[in-house]
């Protein structure tokens, strides 16, 4: 059996997977404050300890950034002089963030061109001075980017070996080539945001883990990640920023394993917003560019959600529109099914005997057909903006919120499968380990894609993937525009089933 | 006319208008002229005709591929090299920096030197828009000598091209960025103040501040149907059941409704997402977006025979296509677009 748990912003669900894959049981409880005392509940609630792994998707690390709290300040380090010079770290961050995140920017000779050759390289009597300044300020926190890090992170490795040397264990470093891809700014804002989040991941990690051992389990703990696959706690305490997205990505991945869908659309509607995405062969379609978080411009891999303001909270205007306006958690206090003064969206699904919530007759003079006929509409067109084709789309929903939506106008296959409710905490439960390659390679087509995909399917068995059940989910090629023929940034994605024996003692908690 | 970090944003979103889909990354050149600013102060712009005759006038930009733009970024030195050897090579004081390009990142690149230089900004470019090869400039059209050019890197490393025409250029400009790491910063077609006014498009610096500012009014609104070797653009709203065919390469090269072009290079073609504000490049199609169709005309000489010689639908291997509708009004009245 396995637990999983989605610590979301208000309620913490989590779910009991048996070994047939058969949902056992399901537990909804409101977030508490320290996130632990949810976690406590929701597995007090689900009753079992004797599992094979609990997975937790959490947007505890996402939302200290969105409030600019919990944050360490963080030493921004470069290698790439003379090139980069034009625009520092930190540059295009909003000022709130930059100022709680900002502790020194430190511009160094190193980096690489597109082709693996060096721009410079590495000069260990610079970085010994950065260290110690780094030591001066009292940082306990280090990002290190360097120019083309995807194709070469010698630079970066070189850096940190001398950091290391110089500022002991004590003191985190977070390099960019293992957290983004090609697009230096994005990809060392996420590297930052990643260095600034790391003490809050430690603690955070291990109070997860007391969680679990007060309930009396001792399973190895996972986090999920942006795109749906498994980190075990050591590499979670290390890399915070690779939870971001696993909100949205769980509960499409959960919607996929409820329905017995692979190729659908996901909506996801909960208290305030539905959250609209796409799932290819299993797994989310990724956001193309950069995506920003926080008012951060970053390039890590997230999901490709399309949010709008319409969930069971949503206050109905007198216009029959709804939202974005939402009474969100209060709203068992303040829809008129519960007593209050407010018409909600819930209401309207409650009027219309879509869902049995509270007290019918106090809606009983409300005509929720139009309301309702227009929610379905602006629904209907976010999920028409996502696909990436006119081909029939099959219309998965989940979430809470999902009582509101019954058919939606377009589209022909429209699904709410058992479980709904939980679809999140089904989602962490059953993600896998994956291994992923972005980076520019040259030489001839075949060869550089053989390189790719072997190193991709390395890289999910030394996550923890077993052997032989690795598989390759997705190639992108993409070349290089004014560049030599043979240029081509390649992005190969591989992933397996978690092996619990290889694994061994790495995934304990304890 | 200063430009200024207040009058930034509006420019950017010009230049991004004018790139017609390509032109490199604006976003980068953006940030990197707000950082130029606040470390040097705005940037003065200067009318064509109020020019020394005489004054040595630097146009400039970078070469090479997005992507490794959006890895290098770009340094600091580039321009204070180029200049240099540029005086060298020209004798004499440059008095003044014009961009090379005014569509995409390198209009920004240019208020951006041009701050870090200290120099006015010549209010015109060599194009009125982005295009993808150097040589498909107005200083081209007009017979002025590509030559000597000058590229180099952020540490001075330096190739200069003499003796060759257009087309020659960027041969050996394209044969030179292979080892700059695929970008590199230009100077090409440079000229005195006397030639500034029938040798450039004119007005184009003010022009990027008017359209980020008011852009004009979309030829059809709707939403992508398609992304293939064409991108379909299914009308919405008051203009449902219109249907229109984008052709694009770097850039977006044509708008065909009924067979009847509406659109064609050599006139700017910009698509707006219309839930986010921004202008979108051709390479960020997808489908599902919602968009407005604009058209920008482009500088009347694009419009002569040896302005659609070199960069009309021909140029581009769009063969067969009539002028399209607006352009048979506006071609020859002479006038500014």
């Amino acid at each position: 059996m396995r637990i999983g748990i989605d610590v979301g912003g208000t309620n913490t669900d989590a779910a009991l997977i048996g070994d047939d894959g058969q949902v056992l049981a399901t537990v909804k409880s409101p977030t508490t404050e320290d996130v632990t005392g949810g976690v406590a509940a929701a597995l007090a609630g689900l009753g079992a300890t004797r599992v094979s792994a609990v997975m937790i998707g959490t947007t505890h690390f996402v939302n200290a950034l969105v409030e600019a709290a919990r944050l360490e300040p963080v030493a921004a380090v470069r290698l790439g002089l003379p090139a980069t010079a034009a625009l520092p770290p930190l540059v295009d961050w909003p000022d709130r963030l930059r100022a709680a995140v900002e502790g020194a920017v430190h511009l160094c000779r190193g980096g690489h061109e597109y082709d693996g050759t060096p721009i410079s390289d590495p000069d260990p009597d610079e970085l010994k001075r950065v260290a110690a300044d780094i030591r001066e300020r009292g940082l306990r926190s280090v990002a290190i980017s360097s120019v083309f890090s995807p194709v070469s992170d010698a630079s970066e490795r070189r850096a940190a070996e001398i950091l290391a040397a110089e500022l002991g264990p004590d003191v985190h470093l977070s390099l960019s080539s293992e957290i983004g891809k090609v697009g230096l700014l994005a990809r060392e804002n996420a590297t930052i945001v990643n260095a600034a989040l790391r003490p809050l991941a430690e603690r955070t990690v291990a109070a997860f883990g007391e969680a679990l051992l007060r309930a009396g389990i001792t399973a190895p703990l996972f986090l999920s990640q942006n795109d749906g696959t498994l980190m075990d706690v050591d590499h979670a305490r290390r890399y915070p920023v690779a939870t971001f997205a696993s909100g949205p990505t769980n509960s499409m991945r959960g919607a996929a394993y409820l329905s017995g869908l692979t190729d659908c659309a996901v909506v996801d509607i909960g208290g305030t917003t539905s959250d609209v995405g796409i799932l290819v062969g299993g797994f989310p379609r990724e956001a193309a560019g950069e995506a920003l978080v926080a008012e951060v411009r970053t390039n890590f891999r997230i999901p490709d959600v399309l949010s709008i303001g319409i969930g069971g909270g949503s206050i109905i205007a007198a216009d029959g529109s709804a939202g974005p306006r939402s009474v969100g958690y209060r709203l068992t206090s303040e829809a008129l099914v519960f007593g209050g003064g407010t018409l909600t969206a819930t209401d309207l699904a409650v009027a219309a005997g879509r869902a049995e919530i509270g007290d019918l007759s106090r809606v009983a003079g409300i005509d929720p057909a139009r309301p309702l006929a227009l929610i379905a509409e602006r629904v209907a067109e976010a999920v028409d903006r996502m696909r990436t084709s006119a081909a029939p789309l099959p219309v998965v929903l989940v979430g809470g919120g999902s009582i509101l939506v019954e058919e939606l106008p377009g589209f022909s296959d429209v699904r709410r499968p058992p479980h709904f409710e939980v679809a999140n905490a089904v989602g962490a439960a059953i993600a896998q380990v994956g291994g992923e390659v972005d980076r520019v390679f040259s030489g001839p087509r075949e060869t550089v894609l053989a390189e790719a995909r072997a190193e991709a399917v390395t890289r999910a068995e030394r996550a923890g993937a077993r052997a032989g059940s690795v598989r390759i989910v997705d190639v992108e090629e993409l070349p290089l525009a004014y560049l030599p023929g043979d240029s081509v940034r390649v992005r190969v994605k591989a992933v397996g089933d978690l092996d619990l024996d290889k694994l061994g003692e790495a995934g304990r908690h304890a | 006319m200063d430009i200024d970090a207040g009058l930034l944003p509006a420019f950017a979103r010009g230049c991004a208008v004018l790139g017609s889909g390509g032109g490199g990354p604006v976003r980068i050149g953006r940030a990197a002229a707000l950082q130029a600013l606040e470390d040097f102060g705005p940037v003065r712009v200067v009318a064509p005709g109020a020019l020394d005759p005489d004054t040595l006038v630097m146009p400039i930009g970078t070469a090479g591929s997005a992507e490794v733009m959006a890895e290098r970024v770009g340094g600091t030195e580039e321009p204070l090299h180029l200049r240099a050897k540029i005086e060298e090579l020209y004798g004499g004081r440059v008095g003044a920096v014009m961009a090379s390009e005014i569509g995409g990142a390198n209009g920004c690149l240019a208020v951006a030197w041009a701050a870090r230089l200290g120099l006015p900004l010549v209010d015109a470019d060599g194009m009125g828009r982005a295009f993808p090869r150097m040589d498909q400039c107005v200083m081209e059209l007009a017979g002025l000598s590509p030559t000597p050019a000058v590229l180099c890197d952020e540490r001075g490393r330096t190739v200069v091209i003499d003796h060759v025409t257009g087309p020659w250029l960027e041969r050996l400009v394209r044969a030179a960025l292979e080892a700059f790491g695929g970008q590199a910063a230009t100077s090409e077609y440079v000229l005195r103040g006397h030639q500034v006014p029938a040798a450039t498009a004119l007005g184009t610096v003010t022009r990027a501040v008017e359209l980020g500012t008011r852009l004009p009014d979309p030829i059809l609104t709707g939403k992508i149907a398609e992304v293939g070797p064409s991108i379909l653009v299914e009308g919405l709203g008051p203009d449902a059941g219109r249907l229109a065919r984008v052709e694009a390469g770097s850039e977006y090269l044509a708008v065909i409704e009924d067979g009847e072009p509406v659109a064609a290079v050599p006139d700017v073609i910009a698509l707006l997402d219309t839930r986010t504000g921004e202008i979108v490049p051709a390479d960020e199609v997808r489908y599902g977006l919602r968009v407005r169709v604009l058209r920008v005309p482009c500088d009347p000489v694009w419009h002569t025979p040896a302005g659609l010689r070199l960069a009309g639908p021909a140029a581009f291997g769009l063969t067969g296509l009539p002028e399209p509708v607006a352009a048979r009004r506006t071609a020859g009245d002479g006038g500014s677009p």
